[in-house]
């Protein structure tokens, strides 16, 4: 076993063993609990609202755990002194900062496929159809995760957890509504314009991953555009995973 | 003999405050340390002895200066493979059991399978933890952690072990644990670089040992050495039944005599008159309970050290304008 893959896995391990993943049995809760009460409702096609509210909890549940587990995986090692042990090791700082976002990332995919697994339970029992579409939509919510993970690690190298909470919440909020601030800085003057256009470009686009409101009226997603969607996550993550390393590799332990 | 830790001029300077102020934590510091010495780094605390170590493990950057450990600068993660460190009051993670913590350490080293295992098995033994196999380290004492801190340190059976106040936080039978481990990786040809400020310790274990005060080698070399030649300064007799007259004899040849109804305890200022008191002990048909030589220590030297620094400083800042 490498390095890498011990760290990960103990990562996971260590989720596991902080009972995170109790999450999914209130996500199973309200799934259950709303489709009971919708189906007494009538409010025409329960299904849809079961679909609406699903991937939204999917979605809601994952970065919560992508910043509140983000934000700690490198401050928490440091405030608790388990990090001179590691790197005392034959083990890179990269490796280990690589081998942490790995760890969450495990506990990332297995939470969403359990919550996908609960959704498609509660279809199946509301007879309700499943389309690929679907699939496509966690798809994306996973990549809207790791990148989210990716900025709560890149905070979590620099400063302590409460402030990579902000920064990363922050990051969450601003990427969902960045058309929203290239509209808004046409009506500012040039400073103004400036800091927006700024924040437009540097900040992710995360509205590119939401595609709920396709799922629930299902309107078909080409694959082109899922496979660009992808490709702009996997390059945005990967480089902001070089720049956590670069400042993770000049930090000190005093 | 083979150097295996080596600085060259270290030294190590922290920006404290709002402003950056300037503190040096380390300065110049020349060490060297040959394969299958014991060798302690005493100084109090906040002298720079975990400062050192950081640098040495790749945790801090010196500001200046250079350091080897096995012929390769610090920071080659490859030297890594033949290292073993504890750092001080360690804190591991402590969902994992005992067993779980050490296999997670050996797999850092692409360690598997059955050596990995058994090498578990047998840190386990050494350390005394066989029965913490299964235990969850949150359930463990503070001298459960340190021994079990020690086998990570030594999973790969290293060349080089650093470790960083070892003996602090254990009780006596702890301490003595950790010494005879200590003494044993000396056997098995193993370099072992500790820090302390338990002088008692390091007397006994260190081959040489290295003295540190504000960021300053203040001593370096043998225990015996640097305490001198004339180590031993007075001796200290109990005798009972002395009678008054052979009682009034005694004080002429003491340096202190206190009597306590029967027996009399007598300081002498070296060996000189030792041999006259026992004479006169048994003239007087008295018994000499006890001979105990009093030693200059290792503590003595430390604190004689440490004056003199503070008193070095003090004159400093007094000259300086």
């Amino acid at each position: 076993m490498t390095p890498l893959v011990a760290i990960a896995l103990n990562g996971f391990r260590e989720n596991l063993r902080e009972k995170l993943l109790y999450n999914l049995v209130l996500f199973a809760l309200l799934l259950i609990g709303s489709s009971i009460l919708l189906s007494r409702l009538h409010l025409g096609e329960d299904s849809r609202l079961v679909l609406d509210l699903g991937l939204a909890c999917i979605n809601l549940f994952g970065v919560l755990i992508a910043v509140f587990i983000g934000i700690g995986l490198v401050s928490k090692e440091i405030e608790k002194k388990t990090i001179y042990t590691i790197l005392a090791k034959p083990v890179s700082r990269s490796v280990f900062l690589l081998g942490k976002y790995l760890g969450l990332t495990i506990t990332l995919l297995v939470n969403t496929a359990i919550m996908l697994a609960g959704l498609l339970v509660v279809l199946w029992l509301m007879e309700a159809p499943v389309t690929l579409l679907l699939f496509k939509a966690v798809l994306l919510i996973v990549m809207e995760l790791l990148l989210i993970t990716a900025v709560a690690l890149l905070c979590s190298t620099f400063t302590t957890s409460t402030l990579s909470a902000i920064f990363t919440l922050a990051v969450y909020v601003i990427g969902h509504v960045t058309n929203d601030l290239k509209a808004l800085s046409g009506k500012l003057d040039a400073t103004g314009q400036a800091i927006l256009t700024g924040l437009y470009y540097v900040l992710p686009n995360l509205e590119h991953f939401n595609i709920k409101g396709q799922v629930i009226h299902q309107v078909e997603v080409p694959l082109d555009q899922m496979a660009l969607t992808l490709a702009y996550g996997v390059l945005y993550t990967g480089l902001v995973l070089c720049l956590a390393a670069g400042i993770f590799q000049r930090r000190e332990f005093k | 003999m083979t150097t295996v830790l080596r600085t060259q001029a270290l030294s190590k300077i922290f920006r404290v405050g709002f402003w950056g102020r300037p503190v040096t934590a380390l300065e110049n510091l020349d060490l060297e340390v040959s394969q299958g010495e014991v060798f302690g780094f005493l100084g109090p605390n906040g002298a720079g002895k975990t400062t050192t170590l950081k640098i040495l493990m790749g945790l801090l950057y010196p500001t200046t200066g250079q350091a080897w450990l096995l012929d390769r600068e610090v920071g080659d993660v490859a030297v890594k493979q033949q290292i073993g460190f504890l750092p001080e009051s360690p804190y591991f993670y402590d969902y994992l059991t005992g067993e779980e913590f050490l296999r997670f350490y050996g797999q850092l080293f692409r360690l598997d399978g059955q050596r990995l295992a058994d090498r578990i098995t047998d840190l386990l033994e050494l350390v005394g933890l066989r029965d913490a196999r299964r235990l969850q380290l949150r359930k463990f004492s503070k001298g459960m952690l340190q021994r079990v801190g020690i086998a990570q340190a030594l999973i790969n059976d290293p060349s080089l072990v650093i470790l960083d106040e070892p003996m602090s936080g254990l009780d006596p039978i702890g301490r003595k644990e950790i010494r005879d481990l200590i003494f044993r990786l000396k056997e098995r040809g193993k370099t072992v670089f500790f820090s302390s400020h338990i002088l008692h310790d390091a007397e006994m274990l260190c081959d040489r040992v290295g003295m540190l005060v504000q960021g300053k080698l203040v001593a370096l070399g043998r225990v015996a050495e640097l305490l001198g030649a004339a180590s031993t300064q007075s001796i200290e007799v109990v005798v009972d039944g002395l009678d008054a007259e052979g009682l009034a004899m005694l004080e002429t040849m003491a340096h202190r005599v206190v009597a306590q109804g029967s027996r009399v305890l007598c300081v002498m200022n070296g060996q000189g008159r030792v041999n006259d008191l026992l004479d006169l002990a048994r003239a007087r048909q008295a018994t000499v309970l006890s001979l105990t030589p009093q030693k200059s220590s290792l503590e003595d030297l430390f604190i004689r050290e440490v004056r003199e620094q503070q008193h070095v400083g003090s004159v400093g800042e007094e000259l300086s304008p």
